[in-house]
């Protein structure tokens, strides 16, 4: 197995990730994007790890899971708050601070 | 190693196929439902790289927990469930080019830096016992941060969404 083929997925996975961010408009959907990102970047710590031959690589992704978890709970309040207070998740619709 | 490679392909193809929909899909459940897959996807990559204490993880934290959490929060904000047009916004074409050239940087990059490395065929499974001993040994100190950054999402997270 070649290294290149984990991280040219990873990259793959990211960039599809940017693009759900770039282009959903749904709150919960653009969280969902943050998290295919997340999981790029858990495969080429863990990848990296098998081809030192370490367990770092593998330390480093437990960590990234847990704060994705965090971001997750705190981001999905969030979105539930914005429904709150304008009865739908739209963010285009969330632009307060637009000048 | 044919065979590590054939599974690796047939994982990977999945994997952005269903990543593909979660981007695109109409109908926000099965957005979730295509997340699994990728989730999933990801811990078998973990078990091919012989990292098998994170792919446990993976299967427990992120399928068992994070999209249940995504289902219900669509569940609490009345998502739209079924067929829907209004998903996306109207940045559509330039996030197409954004993540196409983003791709293509990467992958030149990669290809340049990392174009022939293979891993080593012998690959050693990396036991849990040295995950444990590393984290509580080397990086106690950062395990403690992320404890009490737990705590703090939790204590945000219950005080963001409560009703006062």
């Amino acid at each position: 197995m070649y290294l290149n083929q984990f991280l040219l997925l990873a990259a793959f996975l990211f960039c599809v990730g940017v693009y759900g961010v770039l282009a959903r408009k749904n709150g919960v959907l653009v969280l969902m994007s943050v998290e295919l990102i997340l999981n790029a970047v858990n495969v080429n710590l863990v990848a990296f790890g098998a081809f030192h031959n370490t367990v770092v690589g593998q330390v480093f992704a437990l960590f990234v899971i847990a704060i994705a978890a965090a971001e997750v709970g705190v981001g999905l309040a969030i979105v539930l708050l914005i429904y709150r207070n304008k009865q739908s998740i739209d963010l285009s619709e969330v632009d307060l601070m637009k000048g | 190693m044919l065979a590590q490679n054939v599974i690796f392909g047939a994982i990977a193809l999945a994997m952005a196929a269903a990543a593909l929909r979660v981007v695109t899909t109409k109908n926000i459940v099965h957005a979730a439902l295509y997340l699994v897959v990728v989730l999933a996807g990801v811990a078998a990559l973990y078990i091919l790289l012989a990292a098998e204490f994170t792919a446990v993880v993976q299967v427990l934290v992120y399928i068992g927990a994070i999209v249940v959490l995504f289902l219900f929060g669509i569940m609490l904000t009345r998502a739209p469930i079924g067929i829907t047009s209004d998903l996306d916004n109207n940045q559509r074409g330039l996030a197409l080019v954004v993540s196409l050239f983003l791709f293509g940087v990467l992958g030149a990059v990669l290809n340049d830096a990392y174009g022939s490395t293979k891993l080593a065929s012998d690959n050693v499974i990396q036991k849990s016992a040295d995950v444990g001993n590393s984290i509580f040994q080397d990086y106690v100190i950062p395990f403690e941060v992320i404890s009490i950054l737990l705590l703090a999402a939790l204590i945000g997270a219950v005080v963001i969404a409560r009703r006062d």
